[in-house]
């Protein structure tokens, strides 16, 4: 297990000088994805609790994300951070409100999405190749052509050589690299993602990130990108939406004017514009995380804690 | 497992020395592994024969010295003789080889057709909750009548041939299967299912890719028991009624007050059971070969 580490020290150090060779090849092979705008409109989202009272996760939630734009959505606990991404998937539906993807509303499982979840998504009695072949599987490709596939996007994820290994033979950052091939292997329009790298160590996770960017420039998916960190938010970001506590709302939004490419977000903290930007959007987060800190420490057994 | 080799105390040394040492070090250290599970394999086995050479010598040694009725309680040698007796002359009812065919083959079809009817029930109620909000009344009554008395009734509607053992078996074997396949569906991760819908799958390739594999593991545990559970069904169904098969020998044994008879006939039931089992131990080995090993079976290895 511990030659795992160090395969992926030598991925982030290579990563960078093929990252732009890469870029430009992979786009004349795959074409830019159709990037689709997503809008949300006056959404509200209730559920009806085991307990048969109704819980309120988001209300009168506006939010639009331009084609090709990456937006991150930060906020408390249980704002409704991830309810809104279900419902732009087509998971749930909104009780009041409209979410369009593309200028439709959405019915049904919303086409061209992919969902990269908190906890992995994949299945353990699958290979690494069986894994990121699903996508092309489910939507009729012939079983060989999809492993093709699967191999070349796991090759982009640096993770040539474990085609093979089943999901619990890899470390934590690798079966993250798999999801992100499961996820992009279908060259989505709208790229989800809810709080992906949140249960990696700190190094891992700012590898992963650079890792995001570089692939998410070369199709250029719309995203909509959970997370409690608002330096990933505003590293990875163009917009960054803040949310209220829950019932969660749009609170504010920034654009976040840092250029692009944005290079490693190990060194982007450090510009002073980002820490101008992130002493902005901090000042607006602090006041709802407090408010949301009041809230579970005086009342603990508050129902339905959804982050 | 360390790449790099660790300095133990010699400063001076050059790194080559240092890995030279470590190498060396590692080879003893490795021997004595090898050599310490070996030895403890080894008593591990000492210690099993030993409780066999106790429980069948003193069995045998207590019979002998009448402390215990060999009338009412058998004896080894008795048992190894009437073992012995089947082989060359047969039973009263044919050949020895036959009445185990006749029993291995009714609790076999017993635990395919209740095997495979648990599993699709299971998926089945799993799948749809408005399905198993129905049933979930009539399951448990089911559950909750003594079904070895089913056996009668199979016995005097589908006669004294195999159908009647088969019957009583599946429904044994059923309700094993089918809480397992049930609970296995419920237990399926919700966002494995929610990823796969968002990749563009059907219910019918969701079934197929996620809840039966998933499921597999639960339904696998539960045959274990099944194969049990059809070669209990195959017996009592015998006891009730029947022509041939271990079952009736077992029940003819008993009338002839001959516990040899009824001990020699639990041993090969039991090696059978054993055959099935081990049977079913490779069947799950391939079939959850992506399982990583569990702490037990680590250490066992």
């Amino acid at each position: 297990m511990e030659i795992y580490p160090a395969k992926e020290m030598m991925t982030v150090a290579s990563a960078f000088a093929r990252r732009s060779r890469a870029a430009r090849g992979a786009r004349e092979r795959t074409g830019t994805a159709q990037a689709a705008p997503i809008e949300l409109r006056g959404v509200t989202k209730r559920f009806a609790t085991p307990s048969g009272s109704m819980f309120t996760a988001v209300r009168g939630f506006d939010m639009t994300v331009g084609a090709g734009k990456f937006c991150a959505v930060v906020g408390p606990s249980g704002c409704g951070k991830s309810t809104s991404l279900t419902m732009v998937a087509g998971l749930e539906r909104p009780s009041a409100g409209t979410v369009s993807v593309g200028g439709k509303p959405v019915d049904g499982i919303t086409a061209g999405t992919s969902f990269m979840f908190q906890a992995d998504a994949l299945m353990p009695w699958k290979t690494v190749v069986g894994n990121v072949a699903l996508g092309p599987v489910f939507r009729g490709v012939p079983k060989k052509e999809a492993e093709a596939q699967a191999r070349e996007w796991l090759r982009r994820v640096h993770l040539t050589g474990f085609e093979n290994h089943h999901p619990h033979q890899l470390s934590g950052g690798m079966r993250k690299r798999v999801s992100l091939a499961a996820a992009l292997i279908n060259v989505p329009s709208i790229l989800l993602m809810d709080e992906p790298f949140g249960a990696l160590d700190v190094q891992t996770k700012a590898m992963m990130s650079n890792e995001l960017l570089g692939l998410w420039e070369q199709t250029r998916p719309s995203v909509i990108f959970v997370t409690h960190d608002l330096e990933e938010a505003i590293a990875l970001a163009d917009q960054v939406v803040v949310m209220t506590v829950g019932p969660g709302t749009v609170k504010a939004v920034y654009d976040i004017d840092l250029p692009r490419p944005r290079g490693a977000v190990q060194e982007i903290r450090f510009d002073p514009r980002f820490l101008e930007l992130h002493h902005q959007i901090w000042e607006s987060l602090r006041e709802e995380v407090e408010r949301a800190y009041a809230r579970t420490a005086s009342a603990a057994s508050a129902p339905g804690a959804q982050s | 497992m360390s790449a790099v080799p660790v300095n133990r105390g010699s400063e001076a040394a050059t790194p080559a020395a240092i890995g030279d040492l470590a190498a060396g070090e590692e080879a003893a250290v490795a021997a004595d592994i090898r050599r310490s599970t070996r030895s403890r394999r080894m008593r591990m086995w000492a210690a099993r024969i030993g409780t066999l050479v106790i429980i069948i010598g003193g069995w045998q040694l207590l019979t002998s010295a009448k402390i215990v009725d060999p009338f009412f309680w058998g004896r080894p040698s008795g048992i190894v003789k009437q073992l012995n007796d089947w082989v060359q002359h047969g039973t009263e009812y044919g050949s020895i080889w036959e009445q185990i065919w006749v029993t291995f083959k009714e609790a076999v079809l017993g635990f395919v057709f209740g095997v495979a009817a648990g599993i699709v029930a299971g998926v089945l109620l799993g799948m749809f909750q408005f399905l198993a909000d129905v049933a979930s009344p009539y399951i448990k009554v089911a559950n909750a009548i003594p079904r070895i008395a089913l056996g009668s009734l199979f016995t005097v509607a589908l006669g004294l041939g195999t159908p009647s053992k088969v019957a009583l078996a599946a429904v044994l074997v059923f309700f094993v299967v089918f809480f397992n396949a049930f609970q296995g569906v419920r237990e399926v991760d919700r966002n494995l299912v929610a990823n796969a819908r968002v990749l563009g799958a059907s219910k019918l390739a969701i079934i197929r890719h996620v809840v039966v594999p998933s499921a597999l593991t639960w339904i696998i545990a539960s045959l274990h028991v099944a194969f049990g559970m059809a070669i209990i069904g195959a017996i009592v169904g015998e006891f009730l009624g029947a022509q041939k098969g271990l079952g009736l020998v077992i029940a003819s044994s008993q009338n002839n007050f001959n516990p040899n008879g009824v001990f020699a006939a639990i041993f090969i039931i039991a090696v059978l059971a054993l055959t099935a089992e081990g049977l079913i131990g490779l069947l799950e080995r391939r079939l959850l070969s992506w399982r990583p090993r569990s702490q037990s079976e680590v250490a066992d290895a």
